[in-house]
């Protein structure tokens, strides 16, 4: 059972989504839709892809309740999504194996990704080797200093990274040249986006390949407590694993869905990434959705501590979620995230990704308000190793 | 009777030069005086450049023209006093480009009325396919502004006409499967994409993103209504910091290609 029908046919999230791309790229959307259609009614597909997430990427990952970060609290029960113990060391790697499946389906034999904190460039670069496609991975200069581990693994992997100069030199730039990318060699290429963002059929398909988070979720907490969470949370950047985790739950109107944005330097600079909380309606990257930019419509700049929640706009599904009231978006600092990183690393032995940790000190505010009865469910999307130099780096500590 | 339409007209079957710029490089003074030396040069059709923080229909040319006029403070509103002002001493068409978001910000109502009360003619809206122009379409057709709409190398014969039906005063055909300015050398089926088009919509269909020089657009001009010319105009803007050398270039190109296209006729 779907929890709601959308998108519609027309790939609207009521006034969100939709296709806006140039004409040269229509023709490609409305074959990957009819592509992911049949891959949908092929069991073979499914069969496929259940086989690679269980014995290459690991799945299920484990649902593990955080006893020491709960007393240390002193509220409501924390359990957390471990997506950070997948191949590759986050929940992008679901998206990514499902995505090299559907390019195989349609004979394209090279793929191109964005990468923000480089976790999507890796997990594109690990199933492009899986399954022997050429991969191209286009990442902001910025990011690239920020993040020269993963720099570094994406092309141990074989893939060809592209740094990208224009702009900011962060997830928004290299987004804007995998498209033009994208747009010169649409013939021979399947565009690999790493999130619930670009225009239809992406934000679906990337929900419907990261909804494996929710569907575990929901077997794991019913088996270890008899019954649903009252909130979960996740991080929001583009929004790929708070949609994951959110969309088996959205019936369940009995659980509250928390988004947690990056405040960045906080919500009075401009220097934050809260598209849901400061943004309004506007079109970037294909789609409609929430977004930051001035009086003119000109696209501003974003500012996070981790590089994956460094951008301007947000899932189209996330925007609806926001309009209908089904879904809460709050926001976190760098500073208050940096405190989430420190606290779970030193209570519950796991380093959660700078992205993750947004999530995490969330958490820290609000399972105290909560009884020790309650439950939240966090999703940890990736582990915070790729983060380790950087936030060493900010404590003042040389490696 | 529209002033693209009226132009289309006049030309008798001789081919079409729109040349395009982007508003506010390197300032909004120079594109007046820029209008008016391509105007004089023989252009048939003026395309003005919106800029945008993200075009992702552009290479690198008209991305860093963007850049350039974005840092002079050009907004959307300032363009369309730029229109007119032009519009008191001109009766050339002219088109706006933009990205979609602008427009939508500034309110596609809003938009389309201060635009045909300056004296826009027709916009073409790249990221704005027929699937999201609903509202848009019938705003602008309620004001007579002309809807350009693009086909691709890669578009389905189902397309042509779905994009046919809307489009009004022509078709913009990309004549490469990529971003503006960037290739050399036109697709080899060019032509047979043109005719293809041809047999399926009544408007003028003009071949665009790859013309860079007079020899393309003499071959582009021989299976099409007429070519637009882009990068290579800004390219000059550019390269040029004394307006009067650019201006001579300027009209040196233009008069270039003018003479191509008559002889492509």
């Amino acid at each position: 059972m779907k929890p709601h029908k959308l998108p519609d046919s027309s790939g609207h999230f009521g006034k969100f989504g939709g296709k806006y791309v140039i004409e040269t790229l229509m023709p490609a959307l409305k074959e990957l839709e009819r592509v992911y259609e049949e891959a949908q009614n092929d069991p073979q597909f499914k069969k496929d892809l259940d086989y690679y997430l269980k014995h290459y990427v690991g799945r299920p990952t484990s649902l593990y309740f955080a006893e020491r970060f709960t007393e240390h609290l002193g509220g409501a029960k924390i359990y957390l999504k471990r997506e950070d113990l997948t191949h590759t060391g986050a929940h992008k790697i679901n998206n990514t194996i499902g995505s090299a499946l559907l390019a195989q389906r349609m004979g394209k034999k090279r793929v191109i990704a964005e990468t923000g904190a480089g976790q999507h460039g890796v997990a594109t670069a690990t199933a492009a080797s899986l399954f022997g496609l050429e991969c191209d991975v286009f990442m902001g200069e910025e990011d690239m200093r920020r993040q020269e581990l993963n720099v570094f693994r994406m092309r141990l992997l074989g893939a060809t990274v592209i740094p990208v100069t224009g702009g900011t030199r962060t997830l928004k730039d290299a987004t804007s040249e995998a498209i033009r990318n994208w747009i010169t060699t649409v013939e021979s290429t399947h565009y690999i986006i790493g999130s619930v963002v670009g225009p239809h059929p992406y934000p679906m398909i990337v929900r419907d390949f990261q909804k494996v988070i929710g569907e575990e979720a929901i077997s794991q907490i019913m088996e270890m407590e008899g019954r649903l969470p009252d909130t979960c949370v996740a991080c929001v950047g583009g929004g790929s694993n708070s949609m994951g985790l959110f969309y088996p739950f959205l019936e369940n109107k009995e659980v509250d869905l928390v988004g947690v944005e990056a405040a960045g330097l906080g919500l009075d600079t401009d220097k934050h990434g809260a598209s849901l909380t400061k943004g309004s309606a506007g079109v970037l990257h294909g789609m409609m959705s929430y977004l930051l930019h001035d009086e003119d419509g000109q696209v501003t700049e974003a500012h996070s501590i981790s590089a994956g929640l460094d951008y301007p706009g947000v899932g189209c599904e996330h925007s609806f979620l926001r309009e209908s009231g089904r879904a809460q978006y709050v926001t976190i600092t760098d500073e208050e995230a940096m405190g989430g990183f420190k606290l779970l690393s030193q209570l519950e032995g796991i380093i959660p990704a700078l992205e993750s940790a947004h999530a995490i000190a969330h958490v820290m505010k609000m399972a105290p308000t909560m009884k020790k009865d309650e439950v939240i469910l966090v999703c940890l999307s990736g582990r915070g190793d790729k983060d380790v130099n950087q936030v060493a780096d900010m404590m003042g500590v040389s490696l | 009777m529209s002033r693209i339409e009226d132009r289309f007209k006049s030309l008798n079957g001789n081919k079409a030069l729109v040349a395009f710029f982007t508003a506010g490089d390197p300032d909004l003074s120079a594109s007046k005086e820029i209008f008016s030396v391509i105007e004089k040069s023989g252009a048939d059709i003026i395309e003005i450049g919106v800029p945008f923080s993200d075009p992702l229909a552009d290479g690198p040319v008209i991305q860093a023209s963007s850049h350039r006029s974005l840092q002079n403070g050009t907004s959307l509103k300032k363009i369309i006093e730029l229109v007119r002002d032009i519009r008191g001493q001109s009766e050339l068409p002219i088109v706006l480009m933009s990205s979609f978001n602008p427009i939508f910000v500034y309110g596609q109502k809003a938009f389309v009325e201060d635009a045909v009360n300056a004296g826009v003619d027709g916009v073409i809206l790249p990221d704005l396919p027929p699937e999201e122009a609903g509202e848009f379409l019938a705003i602008a057709n309620e004001k007579e502004l002309d809807t350009i709409f693009l086909l691709a190398p890669t578009s389905t014969p189902d397309r042509i006409q779905q994009i046919g039906k809307v489009s009004k005063g022509f078709i913009y055909y990309i004549s490469l499967t990529g971003t503006t300015g960037t290739k050399e050398a036109l697709s080899r089926n060019l032509e047979e994409k043109v005719t293809a088009i041809k047999s399926k919509v009544k408007l003028p269909v003009l071949v665009g993103f790859g013309i860079s020089g007079p020899e393309q657009a003499k071959e582009a001009g021989q299976c099409s209504d007429g070519v637009i010319i882009g990068s290579a105009i800004v390219k000059l803007i550019e390269s040029h910091s004394d307006p009067i050398a650019r201006d001579k270039s300027i009209a040196e190109f233009i008069s270039g290609i003018k003479t191509a296209l008559t002889n492509s006729s």
